[in-house]
């Protein structure tokens, strides 16, 4: 090592250095004004999260109380840890043909990763990733959800 | 006016003219250690709360915020927390040496207080080798913590009491080199010959380049004295949890945690007093006017502030830097602070004996 690449690796560290204390010297003096921190409980009113954030899977219904949800079981083969389960069974078309429909389908939550496989293999966009997160509960099994809502069908036109 | 060394002006005549002189004596022993046991105490609290704050301003977030006003009561809720928790010592270790490490290692933080000049005329022994004193016995700490780290019967605590040790031996040189660079303008060991040296302005500012580095040198070894980041290799949480003190609990670990606090307030107060004046007030040259505006801003106040002022340097240096690695800890060393402190203070001897200070 020679003395100028010596006196340059001081020269260099000392700048690299300053740099890094200039950025956080910076925050230091301005942190009043950028805070980045949500004071969770005391916001909650105004909390704002962003629209990619997975909370937890939710069948989508209408005002009719329709969803799209055809009883495929996409969803239920594309879970990797068994969250979902479809119960299906057969309506009768008006021209008399049995059509397989959704009777129930059930949510573990607890077992989700919320890993959004079950809602890309959604072929109708009928389920999706809402972004509520206060999940916890007393009783562990109110965390089984039903996710079609009583009494809702099918909205017409989706195959 | 109000100062500090009237009142033990006051105390010593007083406890002399109604007592034999042993007893007296003794009565003041207890006092100091009273007096050093409640600044512990003060410190303790003030700097980890000061840490938090810093920390979490740097890193844009709130710090401590729900214990009392912007949450300043929260080092007192630890406190409490600290003080009634199980001191626990293990099965397999060294029962003798892990209790007695903690200690020894405030022990010796304490006996570093005596030299220090807190305000004029306030200090608790004047020793006329104050400056060796300091750097003697700030070594001692070493001990402690090999201890700590060989009674634990843990190879954690072993590794991170080995890496403080080669660390603590390999800044000693450069802290105790760039501390010599004052004594050699000063001509004088003693703090209270070095505080008066700077009634014309700080050391800083009046001995050219070379003191300025010599500041630099010594911010950087007293960092990596006091083991806190970005040379905290002794206690490096991702690869040993805590190294030394891994195996301590309570009151104990407290211990240790109040020392590093107390070693930074300590390392920072020699550094204020030996670069920036200790509680001499910023005076310039013979700018009368100027300089007895300055003097009516209290002793103790401006040792503090200048102290504080170099605790907030390193906290700052704490929350920017990455740590390093042990061969780019003792490179730093070896291969850039020694060299240039040697250089250094052969320049500063040169100034001092041409008298090219101001």
């Amino acid at each position: 090592m020679n003395l100028k690449q010596y006196f340059a690796d001081i020269f260099n560290g000392v700048k690299s250095l300053a740099t890094g204390m200039k950025v956080t010297g910076g925050y230091f003096l301005r942190h009043h004004k950028e805070k980045i921190t949500e004071q969770y409980p005391d916001n909650r009113d105004t909390l704002v999260l962003a629209e990619r954030f997975r909370g937890e899977v939710v069948m989508l219904h209408d005002e009719n109380n329709e969803h799209a949800c055809t009883g495929c079981t996409a969803c239920e083969l594309a879970c990797p840890n068994g969250t979902i389960k479809v119960i299906t069974k057969f309506d009768m078309t008006p021209e008399g043909k049995k059509k397989k429909a959704v009777d129930t389908f059930i949510y573990h939550l607890e077992l989700c990763t919320m890993c959004n496989l079950c809602v890309e293999a959604c072929p109708t966009g009928a389920i999706s990733m809402a972004n509520t997160f206060e999940h916890s509960v007393f009783d562990r099994s109110t965390l089984t959800k039903q996710l079609n809502k009583p009494g809702s069908k099918i909205r017409a036109g989706v195959e | 006016m109000f100062s500090l060394e009237n009142i033990t002006q006051i105390v010593h005549t007083w406890l002399y003219e109604n007592m034999h002189p042993t007893l007296a004596l003794m009565v003041e022993f207890a006092f100091i250690g009273v007096l050093v046991i409640a600044l512990f105490a003060f410190l303790g609290l003030v700097l980890v709360m000061m840490e938090r704050k810093v920390s979490s301003w740097m890193q844009l977030r709130l710090g401590p915020n729900r214990i009392g006003p912007w949450g300043w009561f929260q080092t007192v809720a630890d406190t409490v927390k600290l003080i009634v928790k199980e001191g626990m010592t293990p099965n397999n270790v060294d029962k003798l040496l892990f209790n007695m490490a903690p200690i020894l290692v405030i022990i010796v933080s304490m006996v570093i207080m005596a030299p220090i000049m807190f305000a004029k005329g306030f200090q608790i022994w004047d020793i006329n080798i104050g400056v060796l004193f300091v750097s003697a016995v700030s070594s001692l700490s070493i001990i402690g913590i090999l201890m700590a780290g060989w009674a634990s019967n843990n190879k954690y605590s072993l590794l991170g009491a080995m890496r403080s040790g080669a660390q603590i031996v390999s800044y000693e040189l450069s802290a105790g080199l760039s501390m010599l660079t004052i004594v050699v303008l000063t001509g004088s060991l003693k703090m209270s010959d070095i505080i008066q040296a700077q009634e014309t302005g700080w050391w800083l500012f009046k001995g050219h380049i070379p003191a300025i580095i010599a500041f630099v040198i010594f911010i950087i070894a007293a960092t990596a004295e006091t083991n806190r980041a970005p040379f905290d290799l002794a206690e490096a949480e991702s690869e040993l949890t805590a190294g030394f003190h891994t195996e301590y609990s309570g009151m104990k670990f407290a211990l240790f945690f109040l020392a590093e606090y107390v070693n930074i307030f300590v390392v920072c107060a020699i550094g204020a007093t030996l670069f920036l004046g200790g509680w001499m007030p910023f005076h310039v040259g013979n700018w009368e006017q100027f300089n007895n505006i300055m003097d009516y801003i209290p002793t103790p106040i401006w040792f503090f502030g200048k102290t504080f002022f170099l605790i907030f340097v390193i906290m700052w240096f704490r929350w920017t830097f990455p740590r390093l690695r042990i061969d780019q800890l003792l490179n730093l060393e070896w291969k850039y602070l020694l060299p240039i402190s040697i250089f250094n203070i052969l320049l500063v001897t040169v100034i001092a004996l041409a008298g090219w200070h101001f």
